[in-house]
């Protein structure tokens, strides 16, 4: 396997090609079986830096990196925010400059801040892998739905793929818009009035279709993509109540009887249940879930060894059993 | 002391005069224009302007001066010092220093500290609420004797309609301009962009061009109802520039300024996230830049004012939303208005006259300034309008750096700017 990736960091899926998308994808593909061996780990990184830099509370993503980049043999080491510098009052480009001070080859950021990685990218000679910034992007969160999607459907285009619910502040949402419509899939996006603001359907040239009605987005998808209230990020009221939104926006079973008879359900998690998405449907026989976060491991190896592994050096990636 | 400004081509929209004249100063004013033929008096100081536009004083009615509070931004005599490098003869000065300048002892201090650094002319804005909290009005008939030209809470605009009225009547008494920062906050909050497509792909909050369009229409409806005169600061959407233009064929007594990053620059030019793309009101999209060049075009807008915010390195280079907003402009806004507006034919050299120098004379009620008339104040700004030049933000006199515009190519420039008949600054 050779590294063709050009690229010096991954921001966000908008500044992709479908092919380096792609690449990842077959990429992220030959590490699944790393994490299916007894002994999970092959020497791709040896003596290679990864930091995971996250701002923002986190389990899963953070818990990804750092396994990935430990089945990489990479050295991996975990600041958060409450042990960083920041708590003393130190900016967020003096602390990247102090890390990149210490010769990281890959620094992964999460951050409240959109626009946070792209600031670090600028200033910084490691790879930066953007691990969502604010309701920017979340590139590694797209390529793993991707890499679900079509694992199980065995192709992105021609696809319907709904995506409901809090769009407004989903960074989730943004990068799976991007990388649908990007290798041809149809994306239809509702959700309630304030949280899907019309203006949205411009992001992409095209692909992109705004629903009035949940209902309306769901009919016919192949697959249904249901989106967490994001209170944290809300500083008003969007809607009225839990209750309503469960009620009007909720994804459940009756609900996606529209959708194909071979739908399959994702959520990025964390999960609200019985809000967005009902318990039946979110542990029933069509939710990948899990599956989703499997395939997170996958792409972020891949994403880790294909920015800061031997795309710089010519190596291949050596997946030879130790 | 006597000064000739010889040779060069006299563009005073005031006096409708259009024609190459010398300009004589005698103690610091205009003692007339004479014809080249008349010679040269005995005993002058030449300045020779050959191939140069003469006009008069160049006003900036808005910039953000820092001192008192936050000298590590900007000094009124760094401020001043910026100001005459770039060709501004004059500087209005907005009141949200640290203490607000909400009374007559913070205006002295200003005057003082200017009359110190003796450069540009410094007029200070009162502040129209105390400490610009919107709730009472602030002592603007003390804060006039003590040298304001005008009031206003720019930044914290008066949220409460019914507040402004009575700040419009009371400052209608004083014959004191009031000056808005159009934004209503609930629509605005929290935004750090321009909402739109470009707000929605970088995931950043926007500010809608409505939270200045309602302000807009509600203070032409206020001027209307008071008989005040009220100006709106660096108007940057279609709907407040709509608004104005209707309110003037009422002939209410509104007017308004354009600051040049507004139509310099779109709302694209945020991604990226450089914090010095960020400034309040924001950068806006296309259409709203259409609706700007063709108010500076058919007159609606009155001035061009830069809103000269200048902000330590160190507070803007932070994440996009926590930065401060706010750009320098002192020294870009006069050759971006040659270089964009004057030879890509959207405004003649006399409209440019009238939007930086005629204008806001008379909206700020400076007498004898923005004219070269006979007994005028001899503030003249020179300029070359052909000069090709590049603008490095190193070489800028504001002790700050926030600037967009570092390394702009542009046509055309200030060379020269006489404060009372003395030569302050040449390039």
């Amino acid at each position: 396997m050779t590294n063709h990736f050009d690229k010096k960091d991954l921001l966000g899926i908008r500044d992709l090609t479908p092919s380096q998308i792609t690449h990842i994808l077959d990429t992220a593909q030959t590490f699944r079986e790393v994490s299916t061996r007894e002994i999970k780990k092959v020497p791709t990184l040896r003596g290679r830096t990864v930091i995971n830099l996250f701002f923002e509370a986190s389990t899963r993503t953070r818990t990804s990196f750092e396994i990935a980049a430990k089945r990489l043999s990479a050295d991996a080491i975990n600041i958060s925010a409450s042990t960083s510098s920041m708590t003393k009052g130190e900016t967020l480009l003096d602390t990247a400059r102090n890390l990149e001070a210490m010769a990281p080859d890959c620094i992964v950021i999460r951050h409240s801040s959109a626009g946070a990685p792209d600031q670090l990218a600028k200033i910084c000679k490691a790879a930066i892998v953007n691990a969502g910034d604010g309701a920017h992007e979340h590139p590694t969160q797209a390529l793993l739905d991707a890499l679900t999607i079509r694992e199980r459907k065995g192709r992105i285009a021609g696809l319907k793929v709904a995506i409901l619910g809090d769009v407004l502040h989903s960074r989730v949402a943004r990068s799976n818009i991007f990388l649908l419509t990007k290798l041809g899939a149809t994306v239809k996006v509702a959700g309630p009035g304030t949280l899907v603001p019309s203006e949205f359907g411009q992001l992409v040239e095209e692909g992109l279709e705004i629903e009035r009605s949940i209902d309306d987005a769901i009919e016919d998808a192949d697959v249904v993509m249901v989106l967490r209230i994001q209170r944290e990020r809300q500083d008003m009221a969007f809607f009225p109540s839990m209750r309503e939104y469960a009620v009007h926006f909720g994804v459940n079973r009756k609900r996606l009887e529209r959708a194909a008879p071979d739908a399959i359900v994702m959520h990025p998690g964390p999960m609200n249940r019985g809000i967005e998405l009902s318990s039946d449907v979110a542990d029933g026989s069509r939710s990948l879930i899990l599956d989703q976060v499997a395939n997170g491991l996958a792409v972020r190896m891949a994403v880790l060894y294909l920015l800061a592994g031997g795309a710089h050096s010519g190596e291949t990636a050596d997946l030879g059993r130790r | 002391m006597r000064l000739l400004i010889a040779n060069g081509y006299v563009v005073d929209p005031s006096q409708g005069q259009n024609s190459g004249r010398n300009v004589l100063i005698e103690d610091g004013r205009v003692a007339g224009l004479l014809n080249y033929g008349d010679g040269i008096p005995e005993g002058v100081e030449v300045f020779d302007a050959a191939g140069m536009i003469v006009a008069p004083g160049f006003i900036d009615m808005h910039v953000h001066l820092r001192e008192p509070g936050q000298e590590y931004k900007e000094t009124i005599a760094s401020g001043v010092a910026a100001a005459v490098a770039g060709g501004w003869t004059s500087v209005c000065a907005m009141p949200n220093t640290q203490p607000i300048n909400d009374s007559s002892a913070v205006t002295r201090f200003i005057i003082e500290q200017a009359n110190r650094a003796g450069l540009a002319n410094v007029f200070p804005i009162g502040s129209i609420t105390k400490g610009s909290e919107g709730a009472e009005l602030a002592e603007m008939g003390e804060m006039k004797d003590a040298g304001i030209v005008a009031v206003s809470d720019d930044g914290r605009p008066v949220p409460s309609a019914g507040m402004m009225r009575r700040a419009m009547e009371y400052a209608r008494g004083f014959g004191l301009t009031v000056i808005d920062h159009c934004e209503d906050k609930s629509l605005a909050k929290g935004g750090v962009m321009h909402e739109g497509r470009m707000s929605l792909m970088l995931g950043l909050k926007g500010m809608p061009a409505a939270a200045e369009d309602t302000d807009a229409v509600r203070d032409c409806l206020l001027a209307e109802l008071t008989g005040a005169s009220v100006h709106l600061a660096h108007v940057s959407t279609r709907g407040a520039v709509e608004a104005v233009r209707q309110a003037k064929e009422r002939n209410i007594r509104v007017t308004c300024e354009v600051a040049p990053h507004h139509w310099a620059l779109l709302d694209s030019a945020v991604e990226g996230y450089d914090t010095n793309m960020k400034m309040s009101p924001p950068l806006r999209s296309q259409e709203h830049v259409d609706a700007l060049i063709e108010g500076l075009r058919d007159s609606t807008i009155d001035c061009i004012a830069t809103d000269h915010a200048p902000h330590h390195q160190d507070e803007k280079e932070l994440e996009f939303d926590r930065a401060p907003f706010g750009i320098t402009g002192l020294g870009t806004g006069i050759g971006l208005a040659l270089d964009r507006l004057v030879h890509k034919g959207v405004i003649s050299i006399e409209r440019l006259v009238e939007l930086c120098s005629v204008n806001p004379a008379k909206i700020m009620g400076l007498d004898g300034r923005g004219t070269l008339r006979k007994g005028a104040w001899g503030d003249v700004t020179i300029l070359d309008p052909d000069c090709e030049w590049t603008f490095k933000s190193s070489e800028s006199k504001s002790k700050s750096r926030n600037t967009p515009f570092d390394g702009w190519k542009m046509r055309g420039r200030a060379v020269a700017t006489i404060v009372g008949g003395r030569v302050v600054y040449k390039s």
